[in-house]
């Protein structure tokens, strides 16, 4: 079922129900969390690299008018052809007519966000051109008609009973009585069958992670290798990706490198890490003989000058996602948009508008542990932050919650009130509570308890107890 | 014009119009400079900390290493490691001028095609540009030598590489990549045998690439 983002709070509920999801969370988080975090005590360089990669992207983003244009030059200068796109549509329009000049029949696909951000599949076999994704994770939610719930795993949210019950559905000419002993056997299953797509496709797409306006170079990173195999084995290489992905050099290139891997999935550095500039040379035995950029805005230059212009530095390594509580919780199909967690609440009301998607930027605790994990030290908690502003100066909150905040604002602002209000009722809630020290209902609170208990305050007010203290120290 | 558009949705938002002459000249000598920025310390060795360090981070992430002394003794290497991994004794290789100097003819039970890999081919030999301690990663740049293919498609990848060529960090390689000549089509940073861990997050290796990575490292001449 497609989850929209307008149904956010609905999404996260059923999200929250689902044992399966829940399971495969539980799985997950942990991981994701502890692998990252050796990664980076691996390196002592790990928090000066930080710092260094925002930079870069800050640089290079203060001067994205002049590293596009000299990256699209170094482009066209290697044999390349690059394709400017403002919206979607214009990218999807360009990438079919790329398919169509060449004859494409079928369309072997890295793993690129990007393409998920436009729609690009379904446009493509809308038009009789037939994608098929070659990441592992994503060739199994093509299968299952789902989108990515992850941004580098996109299928994390599946359990190995899902992998072979949907191969034993869609790989009829298999034996049905097969065995998969063990996870290796639904891999091995998978990449017999990518092998002929490889063999036969006409045209590969890929995303990049970066863009070098030296060499006019596109960087993809994999671990399987089908990101490679895309883009060798067609007769057409075209990369699908965004305008913030420019930065000058290689070795701009490399000091973000260091950083994305370890952020990511806590790897020193991705198996497969490739430099693709232009097509097939004179003398090259194999390679795509096309090279074609579809370079995509889609609101992206609109976030120059902006509260947003951070956003521009994101690298999609999904450390804010892996580390965050409310993703933890309800996963990333709940999001209902292309990118979620923390740096999907930021993106998508860009994307979709603030009206659609306010509810993103509102699941958060604003824990900042995204911020503090965030390889270019992306300000998530305060971007978020100035969603829930614009959300509230035009009016989209809830009347409960503006009138609930105008209350509180009425007590905060005097404080003498304020603290005889909240003593009043810590300890009346102490005392209503005193025998089981929580509950289990409560008026005002049904939102709360309705998933959990309420705890019932241990006695007075921190400044109660705070003023007591300071009297009995004496002067 | 789109690209006119959305150059000019990007200066209004940076409150500037095209950048003065200075500044493009400033940003294009910064190109030209291309300055490293933080070098992880660890790869910064003497030749034999170098080799030592890229072998450990090549087995680190589950590839294998064997030290010869010289290309002579790569086919008795290769035979033996075939053996052991119950792989018949027949390869592929990249016709690379290192390769083609190789003594095959004294291993006749070897069997070796020089040539771009095809899907069929289940062994390839390929010749590295440079080895990076820092993380015990491989630089296979494409070229007439160097097909790209025979880096992806059979399932056992065996590459030779110099001791010489083993170099402390990441921009060492690419300066040697940049004195050799224009940017090569394709130029792959391989750490290690392909895997996924898509499926309930377990590392299995060979997902679309080879599911075994053997480096010979040459530690002496030729």
């Amino acid at each position: 079922m497609l989850q929209t983002v307008e149904g956010f709070t609905r999404n996260a509920t059923g999200a929250m129900a689902d044992a399966g999801l829940q399971k495969a969370l539980a799985r997950a988080k942990p991981q994701f969390a502890k692998k990252r975090s050796a990664a980076a005590a691996g390196l002592p360089e790990f928090e000066a690299l930080r710092e260094v990669a925002k930079n870069i992207k800050n640089h290079a983003i203060a001067h994205l008018d002049y590293y596009l244009e000299t990256y699209a030059a170094a482009v066209e200068a290697s044999g390349g052809h690059v394709h400017w796109c403002a919206t979607a549509e214009d990218a999807r329009q360009a990438v079919l007519k790329i398919c169509q000049d060449a004859g494409a029949k079928t369309v072997t696909k890295g793993k690129s966000m990007v393409t998920e951000e436009i729609h690009l599949n379904d446009y493509l076999e809308a038009n009789g051109v037939q994608p098929v994704e070659t990441d592992l994770g994503e060739y199994i939610l093509q299968l299952r008609q789902e989108p990515p719930s992850h941004i580098i795993g996109p299928a994390f949210h599946l359990n190995r009973e899902d992998w072979e019950d949907t191969f034993r559905k869609v790989h009829t000419d298999l034996p049905a009585d097969r065995i998969f002993r063990e996870r290796r056997d639904i891999l091995t299953e998978a990449r017999t069958k990518l092998r002929q797509k490889f063999l036969t496709a006409d045209v590969g797409i890929t995303g990049a992670n970066f863009l070098i306006a030296e060499t006019g170079s596109s960087v993809i990173v994999t671990n399987e290798g089908n990101g490679d195999l895309t883009q060798t084995l067609p007769r057409v290489h075209v990369v699908v990706t965004g305008i913030e992905k420019v930065v000058p050099t290689i070795e701009d290139t490399l000091a973000l490198l260091r950083v994305l891997a370890r952020s990511a999935t806590g790897q020193d550095m991705s198996v497969y890490t490739t430099f693709s500039t232009g097509g097939r040379r004179v003398g090259d035995p194999d390679g795509p003989e096309e090279y074609h950029v579809v370079l995509l805005d889609n609101g992206r230059s609109g976030m120059v000058g902006t509260d947003f212009q951070d956003m521009l530095r994101c690298i999609r390594c999904a450390a804010c996602m892996n580390h965050c509580p409310v993703y933890g919780a309800v996963g990333g199909h709940a999001y209902g948009s292309t990118y979620p967690g923390p740096m999907g609440a930021v993106l998508t009301p860009m994307l979709v508008g603030v009206e659609a998607a306010g509810q993103l930027p509102n699941a958060s605790t604003f824990c900042g542990k995204c911020e503090s994990v965030c390889p270019v030290k992306i300000p998530l908690p305060n971007l978020m932050r100035h969603w829930r502003e614009r959300e509230f100066e035009r009016h989209l909150t809830p009347p409960a919650m503006r009138y609930g905040l105008a209350i509180w604002a009425f007590f905060a602002k005097r404080p003498a009130l304020y603290r005889l209000g909240t003593r009043a009722a810590a300890l009346g809630l102490s005392w209503l509570g005193r025998k089981s020290g929580a509950f289990a209902r409560l008026p005002l609170a049904g939102g709360w308890t309705k998933g959990r208990d309420f705890p019932a305050p241990s006695g007075d007010t921190f400044f109660a107890l705070y003023a007591a203290q300071q009297r009995a120290k004496g002067p | 014009m789109t690209q006119a558009a959305i150059i000019g949705a990007i200066q209004r938002g940076l409150k500037r119009g095209p950048l003065p002459a200075d500044q493009k000249a400033m940003l294009a000598g910064r190109m030209a400079a291309h300055p490293r920025h933080v070098i992880p310390a660890r790869g910064q060795l003497d030749r034999a900390g170098r080799v030592a360090l890229f072998a450990g981070y090549v087995e680190r992430e589950f590839g294998t290493v064997d030290h010869l002394a010289t290309l002579a003794e790569v086919p008795g290497a290769i035979t033996r490691y075939l053996a052991s991994q119950n792989l018949a004794p027949a390869l592929v290789a990249s016709p690379h001028p290192a390769l083609q100097s190789i003594p095959f003819g004294e291993t006749p039970m070897l069997s070796v095609r020089f040539g771009t890999a095809s899907p069929l081919d289940p062994v390839s030999l390929t010749h590295a540009f440079a080895g990076i301690a820092e993380t015990g990663t491989l630089m296979l740049p494409s070229g007439p030598t160097r097909p790209t293919s025979n880096n992806l498609l059979p399932d056992n990848a065996l590459v030779v590489l110099r001791a010489d060529d083993i170099v402390g960090c990441y921009e060492d390689a690419f300066d040697r990549l940049r004195a050799a000549g224009p940017m090569p089509r394709n130029v792959m940073l391989v750490t290690g045998p392909s895997r996924s861990a898509d499926i309930e997050q377990t590392l299995e290796l060979g997902a679309h690439g080879p599911r075994r990575l053997h480096v010979l490292i040459i530690d002496g001449e030729g």
